[in-house]
């Protein structure tokens, strides 16, 4: 038997399936059967996965980066962000920090990162008294169900953290919304 | 054109925290996602966003392609003098945008 597959078709299955996967390219493969398609399909859809998305280790390689040999804290730090997200691609994440924001104590600066999206790093934000109050809001995209850590960095040398897991239905970077 | 919404307000009491909120149109592509050929689409984000009072740097940021498209930004900053907020996006691509807002203290 065989199955022949027009390649419009073919193309379109791996746009919308394939290599969806956050940065895994993929190269087609002569489709002849039903079997060897499916096999390539359950190939390409399971390997990205595991390659293509930053990790718990890169995550605390990145973490390690910034704090260098300090040690952080967990406190202080109050990370606000929907811990169930129906769309990957906006997620509100806030930041706030208790702190008296004065010369001699103050936020100096704000690292967010991530578990599984490609690359650990969200943003990082640099602060000083003159903002008063240590407060970020921004919009994220997730690429899976994580962990989110906080982490601020005050002008007495100081790291304190919090962390939130948030669940995620859609995500960002698997469909191409243009 | 370049489109940005600054939400900040016009007048403050001296030593007043106020929020300055940004939102630029930008697409913030991560450099990981396939287009409909199948090609991955080049990365093209904005890396900085920068504050300024009167000239002065208030606030930074280094975003990553993990900030959703059209990236918005809220920070808050102590209003110490009548003068303008300027506000500067720099990315890839050669993307720079800077907007002004005035705002008066007293």
């Amino acid at each position: 038997m065989k199955i022949v597959i027009p390649s419009e078709a073919r193309d379109l299955y791996w746009s919308l399936k394939g290599p969806s996967a956050c940065g895994l390219r993929v190269t087609t493969m002569p489709v002849t059967t039903r079997r060897a398609f499916l096999a390539g399909a359950t190939i390409v859809c399971v390997l990205p996965f595991a390659s293509a998305h930053a990790t718990p280790e890169a995550m605390a390689a990145a973490i390690k980066e910034v704090v260098g040999t300090g040690t952080i804290r967990e406190g202080k730090v109050k990370l606000d962000l929907p811990p169930l997200v129906e769309n990957g691609n906006t997620v509100p994440l806030t930041v706030s920090v208790e702190s008296p924001m004065t010369p001699a104590d103050h936020v100096k600066a704000i690292h967010v990162f991530n578990e599984k999206n490609p690359q650990p790093h969200v943003f990082s934000a640099r602060l000083g008294p003159q903002n008063g109050k240590a407060v970020i809001a921004t919009r994220i995209k997730l690429a899976d169900s994580q962990k989110i850590i906080a982490i601020a960095e005050t002008s007495t040398g100081q790291f304190f953290s919090a962390s939130a897991d948030v669940i995620v239905t859609l995500a960002a970077c698997i469909e191409d919304v243009t | 054109m370049t489109n940005v919404l600054i939400n900040a307000p016009k007048t403050a009491k001296p030593g007043e925290i106020v929020e300055i909120k940004a939102l630029i149109l930008h697409p913030m592509e991560t450099g990981f996602r396939p287009g409909t050929n199948g090609k991955i689409i080049p990365r093209n984000i904005i890396e900085h966003f920068v504050a300024t009072w009167n000239g002065a740097e208030i606030f930074r940021m280094e975003m990553s392609p993990a900030i959703a498209a059209n990236p918005f930004v809220s920070f808050f900053a102590v209003a110490t003098e009548s003068g303008t907020i300027g506000l500067r996006w720099t990315g890839d691509e050669g993307f720079l945008v800077e907007e002004q807002v005035a705002i008066a203290v007293g």
